[in-house]
């Protein structure tokens, strides 16, 4: 999603814009969000996931974007990449800006059992039910109940199976009050303090054995409970993809509030390789609605830099997605974030006058 | 941070009675009501844009809703549209005994008009048989299905739903 | 098992379909969809085994990171199936190991 309103951001400028993605289908995860989102009307607020990528690919279309699909960069050197497009062969490509939009993974916690097939995160069960119509099982367990434990969970009860739990370590609900409310009123349990022991079965998920965690985060084999189920989806977290940024030569901090190693990027998100920038999940794990915003950011400001748009009227936007990106991190899911976001910055600006790159701050 | 909500996932009466977007007992017992049952502070404001009444006040992105009760006429609009399904519709009044709750559903099948179903609180536990009045499914609501049922008037503000409806 | 009908959805329109073949056993898959969620609607859990422990692999992370659903496909081992659709007359067996023999699986 940042990288597809990067590049309508970026193109609305003047500059020529091409937009890879090694799927088939530009967009990223919006295709199999099927929820209505939040935020306000520039966050395209209660519409559904798989509509926004839709309208920002016609609106990528409509300005002239180029976009490239089934195409993986597999190499950088600076700004130079090598592309490679499924069934062709490889290429190299150099661009004046690169804009790194690649989103992130899913984590996962290991357990006896957790290699047996029926194990899988929850993202992976989330395109099964989404976008292939597949429900991968009847009666599912889900671990984690931050927003996406908790979404998948009403999708995964829309898709028609069963969700006999949700199981979080932590003694307080991970995710947003009303993703929580509203998969309560379906009647799933969501137990705290507890995770889960084992997974058993042969050769497939059976069962799960749950235990609830004492205070020293031990496992407190009393309270040990079996349930019939034949997945266990992971919802333990996302961290950022940042394989490109590493090979370009972006230097990464460690902020647990963003989801473990990112890039480290200024204020116009851009990283310590000049001329690469990052966006979306890719630049720390938050929202959609930030995703978006940091899109328009890195677009505007790679536009900048190409001479697209003068120092002032691009100061001007970038100060206001700037106060929207602080409204977006404001109240207590955003505050750690907001935190790790500014340590971010200031990195960067140290690091810049180490190396003598000689960035002028926007006054 | 409230106990209830981050402890459970489910808000207390008590954070419920003290949030802006809960209506005050005296309106209630007037007639229809938005109850807004939003009680952390999120970065969102889709509520406060569409109420053709101007009921619903977010000040900033973070602010909780607050309900403007004299300008409630009870319409229901912002029932479908909260992407965070938060929205009901009580109306205390309905008949000499029942009360009729309003609530946003996305599920298939859907239950038929004039059924009698199981009413659950908002634990998802079953309180009471209910009635379903009307089922609302308007091109403008994407798919979030606005489902009325009666219930006994002293559930009124504890009944949020139906339990889910499956395939026999 | 296959979601035909969804609140938000709506019913599912299927593509055309084609036949691909798992293990000699003939089954109907959607054209395009991954060879995994054909597998999956199939029911079929086990898409490889492990090479000293003899275990069970299948789907995990759905989007071609983790290799756990490598299959041999029309004699190629080592192809993620959650990445790679389906083409008629496929033809897809559980991987033994990472060599690609091609063997039974008792499920």
């Amino acid at each position: 999603m940042s990288g597809l309103v990067a590049a309508i951001e970026a193109s609305k400028t003047g500059a020529k814009v091409l937009l890879i993605d090694k799927n088939a289908n530009a967009g990223g995860q919006l295709v199999k969000q099927i929820h209505k989102f939040f935020g306000s009307r520039r966050h395209y607020a209660g519409i559904r996931g798989y509509a926004i990528g839709k309208r920002l690919v016609d609106d990528a279309l409509t300005n002239g974007v180029e976009i490239m699909l089934n195409s993986s960069v597999f190499s950088m050197f600076g700004t130079e990449m090598g592309i490679i497009k499924d069934g062709e062969e490889a290429r190299w490509l150099r661009a004046k800006k690169i804009i790194l939009c690649c989103g992130a993974s899913e984590k996962a916690i290991m357990f006896p059992g957790w290699t047996l097939p029926g194990v899988m995160g929850a993202g992976a069960a989330q395109t099964l039910i989404n976008v292939h119509r597949v429900l991968p099982g009847k009666r599912i367990l889900m671990i984690g109940s931050g927003n996406v434990g908790l979404v998948v969970s009403y999708q995964i009860l829309q898709a028609g199976a069963e969700v006999v739990a949700i199981v979080e370590a932590l003694p307080k609900i991970g995710g947003w009050g009303v993703h929580a409310s509203k998969i309560l009123r379906c009647g799933i349990p969501i137990i705290t303090s507890h995770t889960i022991k084992e997974a058993l079965g042969r050769r497939k998920v059976e069962s799960a054995v749950i235990v609830a965690l004492d205070k020293q985060n031990g496992l407190s084999s009393k309270t040990e409970r079996s349930l019939e189920v034949d997945i266990i989806c992971l919802a333990v977290g996302l961290k950022p993809s940042i394989e490109l940024p590493l090979m370009a030569g972006c230097e990464t901090m460690f902020l647990g509030s963003l989801g473990g190693r990112v890039p480290i990027h200024d204020e116009n998100m851009e990283t310590t390789q000049e001329g690469i920038y990052v966006a979306g999940d890719c630049a720390g794990i938050e929202e959609a609605s930030t995703a978006i915003e940091s899109g328009r950011l890195a677009g505007t400001a790679a536009a900048e830099k190409l001479g697209y748009l003068s120092k002032e009227s691009a100061y001007d936007s970038k100060e206001k997605i700037r106060r929207v990106l602080n409204d977006l991190r404001e109240g207590p899911f955003g505050i750690e974030r907001m935190k790790a976001k500014k340590l971010l910055n200031q990195r960067a600006k140290t690091l810049y006058i180490h190396n003598d790159r000689g960035k002028t701050q926007d006054a | 941070m409230h106990r209830g909500i981050s402890l459970t996932g489910s808000p207390s009466i008590q954070e419920l009675e003290e949030s802006p977007g809960f209506p005050s007992k005296r309106r209630l017992l007037k007639g229809p009501i938005a109850v807004i049952e939003c009680v952390q502070e999120i970065p969102c404001d889709v509520c406060g844009l569409i109420c053709p009444y101007n009921a619903i006040e977010v000040s900033t992105l973070k602010s909780l809703p607050k309900l403007i009760e004299e300008k409630c006429e009870g319409c229901g609009a912002c029932i479908p549209l909260c992407p965070g399904q938060a929205i009901f519709l009580v109306n205390h009044n309905y008949s000499r005994e029942k009360a009729l709750i309003s609530f946003p559903y996305e599920f298939t099948p859907l239950p038929e008009v004039n059924s009698m179903v199981e009413a659950v609180n908002r634990l998802g536990q079953v309180i009471t048989k209910g009635s379903i009045v009307m089922i609302l499914d308007r091109e403008s609501f994407d798919h979030t299905v606005v489902i009325s049922i009666t219930v006994p008037k002293k559930l009124a503000q504890q009944v949020r739903g139906i339990k889910l409806h499956r395939e026999e | 098992m296959r979601v035909t009908n969804h609140p938000i959805l709506g019913p599912f329109h299927r593509r055309s379909e084609v036949t691909i073949i798992i293990n000699g056993k003939v089954i109907t898959a959607i054209d395009g969809e991954p060879i995994a969620s054909a597998l999956i609607a199939a029911g079929i859990k086990t898409f490889r085994i492990t090479r000293v422990r003899k275990e069970s692999r299948g789907y995990f992370c759905g989007i071609g990171l983790c290799s756990d659903c490598m299959m041999v496909v029309d004699g190629v081992p080592n192809v993620r199936t959650c990445i790679t659709p389906v083409k008629e007359g496929m033809k897809i067996e559980t991987q033994m190991g990472f060599e690609g023999e091609r063997g039974d699986v008792e499920s």
